[in-house]
Formats: C-alpha cells, sequence, structure tokens
C-alpha cells in the first residue's frame, strides 16, 4: 500500500466500505482528504477525483471516524513507568482511538488550570493523537471542595470527574452539579460506593464465595446511580454514569431517560466481553472497578448498547505495572489496559450478531465525540480528517508483547480476535499502520 | 499415578479417590507416629520449606514434624507481614527460596491465592497451609480421617459446621472434601458470618442452631476471630455465645454418639463451653494428632510425584 510520509495537503482513501453513524452512512465509496479535514465523502467521490491526487486504495475494507475513547487513564505525570501521554497516544492509534479523554487521577491531580494546561502541552508535543484532559471536580478528588471548574473548562478540560473514586457526600456531589450546570459542563462519575465495596475485590456470589475473595454487591453500583440520577433531576445537570455493570443500573438509567433527564452511562469493553469467571485462579489481570460479574449481567450489558440505553463504550485503559499487579488478588491494583484491543474486542459483538457495525461506532465515536462536543467521530465533510480503516474480520492472536503501552496488563493476552485496524489517520496525517510482519 | 498433582492447593480439584488414597496412607502414618521409632527415610535427603507470612504455631509444627518424621530436612521461615509490601516479600521471597532449590514449599498467607501465585513461580511442589479465606485443604483432610476412624466412613454422614463460615478457610475446604466424600453439610451461623450463595457448594443454612444440629453425626465448631463480634459482624460475644455457642443444651439435638470437633485454637465460652470442649465426646486433641500423619502422608505423596513431574516449568 502507498502511504504518505508526510502529511499530504490532499489525498484520497478509495475502495471502501464507508460507516459513519453521524450521517446515516453506510455505502461503497471514497474519501477525500484536504488539509488535514474531509473534503467530500461518498459513493461519487472516486470518479470526480484530480487525476495527479495520491490516492490510497483501502481494499474494500471499513472506514469509520476515529473512535473517541471517553475514560483513558495514563502515568502521566507521576506514573510515567507506566505510561506516558506518548505511549498512550501509540497504543491508541493503533486501536483506531483518534481522541483520547484521560482521567484526572494522576499525581498530581489534575485540579488545577497549570495541571490541564500541562496535559495540554505534553500532548501537543509528544501524542499523536488528540488528548483531551477531564478535570478533576473536587480538590484531590478528595470529595471535600469543589475545584476551579469554570477555570479548567476554560483552559481546555473536556468534562468532569473524580476519577476512580465516586463522591459519596450527596450534598457535595449536589453542589458540583449545580455549579458546573451553569458552564453546561458534562460531569463524568465513577458510580461506585466505597462503603458497600468495603474490602471487596470482586463480584459478590457464587464465585466469590469459593475463591474466598471478599465480594462487591451490585448495591454498590446501583445505589450510586440512582442516587445520582436523582440528583441530576434536582439540579438539572449532565450526568454520564462512566462505567456501569449491572442490568439493576440499567433500569435506573432508563428510567432517568423516560423523564427527559441529560442522563447518559458508559459501559467498558470489559463487561462486554468478559466476566467473573475470567478471573479463574486469582488472575489478577482480570481485577478492575467495577468488578467483572455475571455472563447475565454481561448479555444485559450488550443489550443495554442495543437498545440504545448505554450510549458508550470505552476502554476503561488502565496501564498496572508489574510493581501494582503481581501481588495476590486482594492486594493488586485495579484496571487493565484497552486502548489497542478494545475495537477487535468489539468485533465479537458484531461477529455474534449482538450488536450492528453501526451501533458499535456510534457507541465508540460518534455518541462520546457529541457528549464531550469535540469536532469527532463524524466523516462529515468539513469535519477534521480523524479516520480508520479497518478490516473486521482479520483473525489474529493477542500477545501482550505486540502492545504498544508501557504496561502489558492486558486482559486478552493469548486471545483470538478477529478484526484488526489497517490504518488510523488524525487530522489527515497517518499516525498508524499495520505492518503484519 | 494415584494422585495426579504436583501441589496440593486446595480440595477443590481432587477426587474422591484421591481424597481416600490421601487418607488410607494417612493411617499408616498414625501407626509410624504412635511407634517409639517415628522416623522414616522416604524423604532423605530432601528439603523442605516452611514459608508462614502468617503467623500459626500449631500449624506449622504439624508440617515441622510431618517432614522431619519422612527424614526431609526442614527449615522453618517465618516472614512478618510489612502491610506496605505484602506482594512484593511474597514474591520475592519465593523466588529466593526456589533458588535454594527446596523439594517441598508448604505456604501460609493472609491473602487467598498466593500459593496459586507462589506455584506458578516456584519450581518445587507448593502445599497450601491456609490461604486467606480461601483453602486450608490439610486441615480438612485431618478432619476427614479424624471422622473415618470414629464413624467408619465419610458419606451418609450429617455434618454441621458452625461459627464463622465468612471468613474460613477451614470451612470451604471441609465444604468441598465432605460434600465430595458424600457426606450432608449443614452450616450453622447468623447470616451476616455466610458468604454469598454458599448454598451452590451443596450445603443447607441454618440460623437455629438446634434446628442445624438435629441428628448431627459430627459437629465441627470454628473459632470466632475477636475483631468481627463487637458490632461488625454480630453484636457482642455475649449474643453470639447465647444463639451460636455449644453448650451441653444445644449439643443434646445431636445424634447420642455425635463427635465434636474444632480447628482451635478455641475461644472458650464464645463459640463453645468448656464442658463440652473437656468432654468424652471431644475429639479435639485427636485431630491434632491426625494433622501430623495427613501432612506426612500429602508431603510423602507430593514428593514421589515430582519425579514423575519433572521440572516444573514456571512463567
Amino acid at each position: 500500500m502507498i502511504m504518505p510520509e508526510r502529511q499530504q495537503a490532499a489525498f484520497a482513501l478509495t475502495n471502501l466500505h464507508l460507516i459513519d453513524p453521524s450521517a446515516g452512512l453506510d455505502e461503497k465509496g471514497a474519501i477525500l482528504v484536504e488539509d488535514g479535514k474531509i473534503k467530500a465523502i461518498g459513493a461519487n467521490v472516486a470518479g470526480q477525483l484530480p487525476e495527479d491526487i495520491l490516492r490510497v486504495d483501502g481494499g474494500g475494507k471499513i472506514a469509520a471516524p476515529g473512535l473517541v475513547d471517553m475514560h483513558v487513564t495514563t502515568g502521566e505525570p507521576g506514573a510515567e513507568h507506566r505510561e506516558t501521554l506518548r505511549s498512550a497516544s501509540h497504543a491508541a492509534a493503533a486501536g483506531g482511538v483518534t481522541t483520547m479523554a484521560c482521567m484526572p487521577d494522576t499525581d498530581p491531580v489534575i485540579d488545577d488550570i497549570a495541571l490541564v494546561d500541562f496535559i495540554k502541552r505534553r500532548a501537543r508535543d509528544t501524542a499523536r493523537v488528540h488528548v483531551k484532559p477531564y478535570a478533576a471536580m473536587t480538590r484531590g478528588l478528595e470529595g471535600k471542595e469543589m475545584t476551579e471548574i469554570g477555570l479548567m473548562l476554560e483552559a481546555g478540560a473536556v468534562a468532569l470527574s473524580n476519577g476512580r473514586k465516586a463522591i459519596t457526600n450527596a450534598q457535595i456531589m449536589r453542589r458540583v452539579m449545580t455549579y458546573a450546570n451553569d458552564f453546561g459542563a458534562l460531569i463524568v462519575h465513577h458510580p461506585e460506593d466505597p462503603d458497600l465495596v468495603g474490602n471487596g475485590v470482586m463480584n459478590l456470589g457464587e464465585t466469590s464465595t469459593r475463591l474466598g475473595l471478599p465480594g462487591i454487591p451490585s448495591e454498590a453500583e446501583t445505589i450510586m446511580v440512582a442516587r445520582d440520577t436523582r440528583l441530576a433531576q434536582l439540579t438539572g445537570c449532565r450526568y454520564h454514569a462512566g462505567q456501569i455493570s449491572c442490568a439493576e443500573s440499567l433500569d435506573i438509567i432508563r428510567r432517568a431517560k423516560d423523564k427527559g433527564l441529560d442522563v447518559t452511562c458508559g459501559v467498558s469493553i470489559n463487561h462486554l466481553t468478559l466476566n467473573e469467571n475470567d478471573i479463574g485462579l486469582y488472575r489478577t489481570f482480570y481485577k478492575m472497578s467495577p468488578p467483572l460479574r455475571t455472563e447475565d449481567e454481561r448479555l444485559a450489558m450488550i443489550e443495554g448498547v442495543a437498545d440504545g440505553t448505554i450510549d458508550v463504550i470505552v476502554s476503561a485503559h488502565d496501564p498496572q505495572d508489574v510493581d501494582t499487579k503481581r501481588h495476590p488478588f486482594a492486594e493488586c491494583a485495579d484496571g487493565a489496559v484497552g486502548l489497542e484491543t478494545m475495537l477487535s474486542a468489539s468485533m465479537r459483538l458484531v461477529h455474534d450478531n449482538q450488536l450492528s457495525m453501526t451501533q458499535v461506532i456510534k457507541a465508540l465515536s460518534t455518541t462520546p465525540a457529541s457528549l464531550l462536543g469535540l469536532d469527532a467521530g463524524s466523516l462529515k465533510p468539513g469535519m477534521p480528517a480523524d479516520i480508520i480503516i479497518f478490516d473486521p474480520d482479520l483473525p489474529w492472536v493477542m500477545r501482550r508483547d505486540m502492545l504498544k503501552s508501557r504496561s502489558k496488563n492486558t486482559a486478552f493476552h493469548k486471545s483470538k480476535l478477529s478484526g484488526k485496524v489497517l490504518q488510523t489517520y488524525v487530522d489527515g496525517q497517518q499516525v498508524y499502520h499495520y505492518d503484519p510482519s | 499415578m494415584a494422585f495426579a498433582h504436583r501441589h496440593l492447593l486446595g480440595i477443590a480439584g481432587l477426587t474422591p479417590p484421591e481424597i481416600t488414597a490421601l487418607l488410607d496412607l494417612a493411617e499408616e502414618a498414625v501407626e509410624i507416629s504412635r511407634q517409639v521409632e517415628k522416623k522414616k527415610v522416604t524423604l532423605k535427603g530432601r528439603t523442605q520449606i516452611n514459608l508462614f507470612f502468617e503467623a500459626s504455631t500449631r500449624t506449622q509444627s504439624s508440617f515441622e514434624l510431618a517432614g522431619k518424621r519422612l527424614g526431609a530436612d526442614v527449615m522453618n521461615m517465618a516472614v512478618r507481614n510489612s502491610s506496605v509490601s505484602k506482594g512484593e516479600t511474597l514474591l520475592d521471597t519465593a523466588m529466593t527460596l526456589s533458588a535454594m532449590n527446596p523439594d517441598i514449599l508448604v505456604v501460609r498467607h493472609a491473602a487467598a491465592g498466593a500459593p496459586q501465585l507462589l506455584a506458578r513461580k516456584v519450581g518445587c511442589s507448593v502445599i497450601n497451609a491456609g490461604d486467606g479465606a480461601h483453602e486450608h485443604p490439610t486441615q480438612a483432610l485431618l478432619d476427614a480421617l479424624t471422622i473415618r476412624r470414629h464413624k467408619k466412613r465419610l458419606d451418609n454422614l450429617v455434618v454441621a459446621i458452625c461459627g464463622d463460615i465468612l471468613h474460613s478457610r477451614v470451612a470451604r475446604s471441609n465444604i468441598l472434601l465432605l460434600t465430595a466424600m458424600g457426606a450432608e453439610v449443614r452450616l450453622i451461623a447468623p447470616t451476616t458470618l455466610l458468604p454469598a450463595n454458599v448454598e451452590a457448594m451443596g450445603v443447607k443454612c441454618y440460623r437455629n442452631m438446634k434446628e442445624g444440629l438435629a441428628d448431627a453425626d459430627v459437629v465441627m465448631m470454628l473459632r470466632l476471630q475477636l475483631e468481627r463480634m463487637s458490632g461488625a459482624f454480630v453484636p457482642s460475644s455475649r449474643e453470639y455465645f447465647h444463639f451460636y455457642g455449644l453448650d451441653e443444651e444445644k449439643l443434646k439435638q445431636a445424634k447420642d454418639d455425635a463427635i465434636v470437633m474444632h480447628p482451635g485454637p478455641m475461644n472458650r465460652g464464645i463459640e463453645i463451653d468448656s464442658s463440652v470442649a473437656d468432654s468424652g465426646r471431644s475429639v479435639i486433641h485427636e485431630q491434632v494428632e491426625m494433622g501430623v500423619a495427613v501432612r506426612m502422608a500429602v508431603i510423602e505423596t507430593l514428593a514421589k510425584n515430582s519425579f514423575e513431574f519433572g521440572p516444573v516449568e514456571t512463567e
């Protein structure tokens, strides 16, 4: 395949199966890129191209808007040995993610305009995909004092988050929501009540009983989701439950949506493709928050995406190193990397006819882009040329040494996957292409 | 081979014939232990390391004696649990020990799954001497041996396990072993001390102790850790003893020849009344004797197996 070495002012991606949920597009055609933006797209584009333009033949594979991952943790600043913005962005490009929203629970916490600015500058200088920092809702993520929400939004924070810590005090949550609503900011919360989690390390049930591990009831999540949706009603704010894992949470979100509240939710690719049995005999890469639940809950999550109750799929990328993962299960850190496997793992749901290709791309790209108010998630003319070309059927076996992430804590080590990103473009510049050798 | 495992990490995964074979071998070990000359030479030249991350005088000395009676060189390592880097200590210590080429590693750790983690990393047989609230397989085997010697069988017996099931590795291993061997297992505890969905393990749960003890052949009491009382899981030791402490009155519900067991150490007056603990129905001291015998059987079996398995592949 001929690849432009440097950014070309204009080039065309031809012979593609175009999928763009934002335009209801699902047809064969081509894309004309000019000055980093999409100039034209569709079935007729190929016939109208200037003769001397560089053409990249897509081989009939799928072209879709680059993915927008609403939940990425990096180690920068504070834990660069696990992941930097640079290494995360390489992983993102390989996984088809062209925009990553980075969680604020770094060290130091992103709770000040100088830190928002730091992330933006580091991303500009080192990252090859778009990086959008979340701002912490409370200082130090302690759930006590509100941060300078307005100033951080002005400095470029994309939305508000309290990282992996829930705000347990309802009064503080109410005030943050009320205040944030004046700025139209989206609140992305991790709805998991730490008191009900207690010393729990996995889903509560027969499996936790057999493994002798303390369990986490689904009520740790549902009570928090219920509280948050009530507070969203009280304050009128835009609320997004970052990751849900239980069917009961779906019911609560569905009711909130039926009432017309501005409530949305996400699910991680892990909770769509794995369940608690994957833990086996204490495999720590499957320890995450929220915990992997039962098979029934997993199937309910897929249904939730299919019926639109769940709006967004995230990677929940959380690099952890040997120092935090090579411990007995109860003592090790939560989290798994996911940027590079999110799309391939999602293809399992398409191949099993549980979700359509458009539904998957919508939840991975179009909807998160619109929730975060970004110029992304769409291939309409005029949009930045953030484009992925992928083969939904290409079979491959994932091995952790293939990962571009600095941390290798993948939950898909040795997994057979069908579907691989072949090319990734950010602002019309190629940032990744698959090299089978 | 009769026992197709390199390690003994739990009762889960053992078949009834494997359990029976271990118990039969342990019977022979009982005889040896009762002789004046108690030493075998089966494990001459082998090295056994007892790696205890959690203090335990009884289990550790039982394993030590078992190894020595088989002729092995036994080394005890008590590793203090630093709260900061428990896991680091675990793997680092294990790798260090592994480099000393032991044949048997006996591990106790406060975290469930720690022996599994070690077994993947070291090049020798690992025996789980208790991991968190997961399993304590040699305790279940010694309990089974004690029961079998008194009742001549394990199937069709009613065994009532009473006390803090939630935090008990002894209970889990016993449930797995006894249900596998065909016994009816009942759990008696307040619901705050029962694990979720434990019925799925093939047991019946009772909140009323007298009902649970009705016609029981074996009454197995568990230790209630002091920190679990005083409001966290039960309101007070007084209230606990009232409802769940084993006294003569409640024991009347069990069969006349029912035996009373306890893995020790006992909290007299909290889970068991002294008059019961010291009565003729108590087999608590015999359990300690069977402990050495069962551990001899396990160590010998695994040591023999290591020839047939060849070198361990570590990750």
